[in-house]
């Protein structure tokens, strides 16, 4: 079977394939599913499989289609991060915590999916709870980057990226609480996008942060991310914050021209602490949309450096609240041995919960305690009105907000682990959108070269106003009509034949 | 504002995070890291700027006071924990969940 060519397909093309009857949906899983034994051992990027679950939903999609009764995405086997409970399949958010947690229910997204007749290939490693920049976090081991596997693939949706990357699925989805879509995009060199908060439900995705926590797709091309959003979007009375709106078709506008399209590229995106290769990357980019006919803007978002500072307050503070309910008398770790109630929560949550997620517990604990709540919550709680009212102004003078994703291509395993401040920094241009709750995308734009490795996939972030998703993706979907950035996979080392 | 050893020790209990005392010092150590990083928001002037506590200004939806959701308990209580203390037998009887005796 020409796997490898396959394996490269648009979700459009495998529409086309499965709705012409060329290949089956039970053909395309298998092959998905045989690109996986052969590469998952070394990539680590799924972390639970089923084959009979997978392969029943792909001879149900084969149904469905022989009856002519297909969606867009029916027999398209689809990764998905084991943030989202699926129901009969283990769902651990990359934690010992819930390292034997089986889910009684399905996610909003996941019944989306299911109801689009797509298939579930499995679920991917991720950051525990989706605390992390590098997937080195999860109990369940890290995340290899396919294009140099000594590099870490970014986070906290690592192993959503290693299979989009690695071609070990069609399209997969994450989760985006401060860029943990669009920083393992740009580091893994595929499309991301986190859609305007409230977008997507929230029902059934494990809880990290609750005002800043945002699903979407995570593909090869703006086209599949906009098929994916079709799917994900819509309203749900079961999240409280979902919003009540008429459903989109997210293709709508992909193939709209790009001129007078206002660029506004804020200086504060482009001073210390970018790599000058990547600087370089985005530069080329924008020259490519100045060809396609767009404007540029200079904008200032002032307060972007406060956006960490803000966020490690505010993420923290929700995090320490969230993860309260793992206190293993229901579900979850329950210590071995403990002497009362108290010593069953107290070494309950100490052997369930990993390092990181324990210093955020605390961090939000503090700023929460009493005494501490005005100087450190309720501040950042203003600040982030700061941050969002930056981009209501920038927003009055371009139609978009582009820069780049991360401050530089995937580090090496180690590198940050010992650092969390250092870590938190890779998030410095993504989490000033999830603050405001504006959508934001990470676009392949080319490859830098690092010191002592191969050259790397660098991504374009794009930032639009809010609910300007489809234009968003029309943006993105017109630079990779002329590049072919998108288009490009790594040369996986030989895995198990 | 400098952490203490105390503090982390105080912190990890309101969390109820069982703490021993090397951990508490490495703890320490990145914590105070991170309050460094924070401490950059006290440099700005926020008086009178109303707190953004979410994404989207919006009020609570109502709904309908009807019943919305099915008793799933049989299904919640397959990932009950296992016990403890020398029993391997998941922490449920009778349709409840067990913990140790808090009532004298």
């Amino acid at each position: 079977m020409a796997n490898n060519e396959l394996s490269n397909g648009s979700l459009k093309g495998y529409a086309q394939l499965l709705q012409s009857k060329q290949i089956s949906s039970l053909e395309l899983t298998q092959a998905f599913l045989q690109r996986i034994k052969q590469y998952n051992p070394s990539i680590n990027a799924y972390i639970a499989l089923d084959e009979d679950k997978t392969l029943a939903q792909a001879r149900a999609a084969d149904a469905r289609i022989a009856a002519g009764s297909a969606a867009p995405l029916t027999g398209i086997p689809i990764a998905q991060k084991d943030i989202f409970c699926a129901k009969g399949w283990p769902t651990t958010c990359g934690s010992k915590m819930l390292a034997n947690f089986v889910a009684p229910y399905d996610a909003h997204v996941i019944s989306q999916f299911d109801a689009a007749g797509a298939v579930n290939l499995g679920k991917t490693n991720m950051d525990e709870f989706a605390m992390g920049s590098s997937n080195e976090t999860s109990y369940f081991g890290g995340v290899k980057n396919p294009w140099s596997f000594d590099r870490v693939p970014g986070g906290s949706s690592g192993g959503s990226a290693a299979a989009v990357a690695a071609r070990l699925c069609a399209a997969a989805t994450g989760t985006d609480t401060g860029g943990s879509i669009r920083q393992p995009a740009s580091l893994c060199g595929f499309t991301g996008l986190k859609p305007t908060y409230g977008v997507v439900s929230r029902f059934g995705m494990i809880a990290f942060a609750s005002s800043l926590d945002q699903a979407g797709p995570m593909a090869k091309s703006a086209e599949d991310c906009a098929l994916m959003m079709n799917v994900m979007a819509g309203f749900d009375e079961r999240d409280s914050t979902s919003l009540d709106r008429a459903k989109e078709d997210y293709c709508r506008d992909l193939n709209k021209p790009l001129a007078g399209l206002k660029i506004g590229l804020p200086k504060e995106f482009f001073a210390e602490g970018l790599s000058a290769e990547v600087g370089q990357v985005i530069e080329n980019a924008i020259a490519e949309y100045k060809k396609l006919g767009a404007e540029i803007v200079n904008i200032s978002l002032p307060n972007t450096g406060l956006s960490i500072p803000v966020y490690y307050v505010l993420a923290p503070a929700e995090a320490s609240s969230n993860l309260s309910r793992y206190d293993g008398v229901r579900y979850g770790h329950r210590a071995a041995e403990y002497t009362d109630l108290m010593d069953m929560y107290c070494k309950s949550r100490a052997e369930g919960f990993g390092a990181e997620v324990k210093r955020r517990i605390l961090i939000g604990t503090y700023v929460l305690s009493a005494g501490y709540y005005d100087a450190y919550y309720l501040k950042a709680q203003q600040i982030r009105r700061l941050i969002a009212q930056d981009f209501v102004e920038a927003f009055k003078q371009c139609d978009v907000i582009m820069g780049p994703a991360a401050p530089s291509t995937a580090f090496k395993a180690g590198e940050k682990v010992d650092d969390p401040v250092a870590m938190y920094l890779q998030d410095i241009y993504t989490i000033s959108t999830n603050l405001a709750g504006l959508p934001g995308m990470s676009v392949p734009a080319g490859f830098a070269s690092s010191q002592d490795g191969p050259a790397l996939p660098v991504g374009l972030q794009i930032i639009g106003n809010y609910f300007d998703e489809a234009r968003m993706l029309n943006v993105a979907h017109q630079y990779q009509q002329v590049t072919d950035w998108h288009t490009l996979a790594p040369n996986l080392p030989e895995g198990k034949a | 504002m400098a952490l203490s050893i105390e503090d982390i020790k105080k912190v990890a209990h309101l969390a109820r995070i069982e703490i021993n005392e090397n951990d508490a010092n490495a703890t320490l150590n990145k914590l105070s890291g991170i309050l460094a990083l924070i401490e950059q928001m006290q440099a700005v002037d926020t008086r009178g700027i109303v707190p953004m506590s979410h994404a989207q200004d919006l009020s609570q939806r109502l709904r309908d006071d009807v019943v919305s959701k099915t008793n799933l308990r049989d299904e919640f209580q397959k990932n009950a924990p296992i016990l403890g203390n020398g029993s391997q037998e998941l922490a449920v009887a009778g349709g409840l969940y067990l913990v140790p005796k808090v009532i004298e």
